[in-house]
């Protein structure tokens, strides 16, 4: 269980990583938080000829709102520094709350919110909050950079549009709209275990009726799964337990869950049922 | 290994492959710390096998027992899923770091020694870490909280109902007896 060899390089600015992430002669790879990259490293799944460690370039370290109202996270931003955030807390706490569920402590002052999403295990909380939030990523290479939504973003079970020779510099997340009701639910085997099945509700209220809603899912495909079936089983009808039921059944007929070892596809499904229930209910009470 | 008579000398690296090597200044226990690591050299290797500190524990290697865990800038991290490169420049604490040879226990150690918080003692230098931490917080840690930061180790001996009386004691050292809820 050691690492076969590797040659590392922290660069101090951003151009120097790219550039040396570009070079073709070495498989270059990019270290962030390492907690998912350094076990794959130690059970020699992953044998990289370099890795590039950003966690030294100052400019990824920032975490902070810019003027649009939207929260910008750099990738070097470690998981408890955006969960522990003020700001993050008070104006994405659907955000705060599923970082909170990521393994445990100990692995989330290592670890980085861009490493997770980069990495796109389809267990992981952090891609299917990205997906409920519209949340875009800034991704550069040597020589540029373009943006690219959530939503072309995961590609399939742990693959992300970014190629070898990119870096994701920044998440970007979107404002939440005043009055949205938001819950985020797992059910993982152990606390700190990857969530067999998760869900990430927003909710808007319209009165006595739901305005509009995103349902999100984790753990049931190789991406984040939303299930617009549902939400549009919920949107401008009364909220209560007749619309809960018409969802929760159309989430019963649209998943496809894969069965492993952690869980079957049966129980996934009727997990994401009973899932979906409870954070409906959660989610409709924070709503104002 | 180096086995045999003589002085102790620093272990070489027994390590085949020509591969990238880097100079690592860091402070290990409030002293410096000046060593020649190769890229792949893990934290938790360069403690126990470069520097003998073997207190640090080595369970599983990818993150999930909690035995490695050591103080790096003041938080609770994996020696194992840390490189040592990427310690250059730390500030690392590990378990000898508490109390010296021949001096009294810490109190954290004393509280694991009093409420019996260990058996084999293999889980309990990650644990004494992590509760480290917590006792050197602003405030006190709630119980969701200690409850959190313990699940980040395991222990098959304990059943940790004496683990959890053990920080109890220490917080209530650190921050005063806790108020009744
Ligand atoms: C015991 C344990 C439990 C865990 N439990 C959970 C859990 O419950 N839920 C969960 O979601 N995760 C869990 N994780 C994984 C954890 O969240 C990782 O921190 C995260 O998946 C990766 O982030 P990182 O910064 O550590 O990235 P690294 O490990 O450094 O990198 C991961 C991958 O992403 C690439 N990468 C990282 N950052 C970038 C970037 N900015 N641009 C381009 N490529 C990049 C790397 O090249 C690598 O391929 C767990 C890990 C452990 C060890
Ligand atoms: S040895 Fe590091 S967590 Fe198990
Ligand atoms: S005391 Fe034996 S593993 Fe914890």
């Amino acid at each position: 269980m050691k690492p076969g060899p590797f040659d590392y390089i922290a660069p101090a600015a951003l151009p120097e990583a790219l550039r040396l992430l570009s070079d073709t002669e070495r498989d270059g790879k990019v270290l962030a938080g390492g907690q998912s990259l350094i076990p794959m490293l130690n059970m020699r799944l992953a044998r990289p000829e370099l890795l590039v460690d950003i966690t030294r370039i100052p400019e990824l370290d920032r975490l902070g709102v810019d003027a649009d109202g939207a929260l910008r996270i750099g990738a070097s931003v470690r998981q408890s520094t955006v969960a522990a955030d003020p700001a993050v807390r008070a104006g994405w706490p659907l955000l705060a709350a599923a970082v909170e569920r990521i393994g445990h402590p100990q692995i989330r002052n290592r670890g980085t919110v861009c490493g997770s999403l980069v990495h796109h295990d389809p267990a992981a909380e952090l891609p299917a909050v990205a997906l409920a939030l519209d949340a875009r990523f800034t991704v550069a290479r040597a020589g540029g950079s373009r943006t690219v939504p959530a939503g072309d973003f995961f590609r399939g079970t742990f693959t992300t549009d970014v190629e070898p020779e990119e870096i994701v510099t920044e998440a970007v997340v979107p404002p939440l709209r005043a009055g949205t009701g938001w819950a985020f639910r797992e059910l993982a085997q152990r606390r700190g275990d990857f969530a067999a099945v998760g869900l990430a509700v927003l909710l808007r209220a319209d009165g006595a009726a739901v305005g509009s809603a995103r349902l999100v899912y984790c753990g049931v495909g190789g991406t984040p799964v939303r299930v617009p079936e549902a939400e549009q089983a919920l949107v401008g009808r009364e909220f209560g337990a007749a619309s809960r039921s018409d969802a929760a059944r159309a989430v019963g007929a649209v998943l496809d869950p894969p069965g492993d070892v952690h869980a079957s596809a049966r129980w996934r499904r009727e997990a994401a049922e009973v899932l979906l229930a409870r954070a409906l209910t959660e989610a409709w009470e924070r709503t104002t | 290994m180096n086995v045999g008579t003589g002085p102790r000398r620093a272990q070489q690296p027994p390590l085949p492959e020509p591969t990238a090597w880097h100079e690592v200044s860091l402070t290990v226990n409030g002293e410096p710390v000046a060593a020649q690591v190769e890229s792949r050299l893990l934290l938790s290797d360069l403690l126990r096998q470069r520097l003998g500190l073997t207190g640090t524990h080595v369970g599983c290697e990818h993150g999930v027992c909690g035995a490695c865990t050591v103080l790096m800038d003041g938080v609770p991290v994996r020696s194992c899923l840390t490189l040592a490169v990427q310690a250059a420049g730390a500030d690392v604490r590990t378990v000898e770091g508490l109390a010296g040879d021949g001096e009294p226990l810490g109190p954290v150690q004393r509280a694991f020694h009093e409420q019996h918080g260990m058996q084999c003692g293999f889980c309990t230098p990650g644990f004494v870490m992590t509760c480290t931490a917590l006792t050197g917080r602003a405030e006190r840690p709630d119980e969701e909280t200690v409850a959190d930061e313990l699940s980040g180790h395991l222990c098959r001996c304990t059943g940790y109902q004496n683990i959890r009386a053990a920080v109890r004691q220490a917080l209530d050292e650190s921050f005063g007896p806790q108020e009744a809820e």
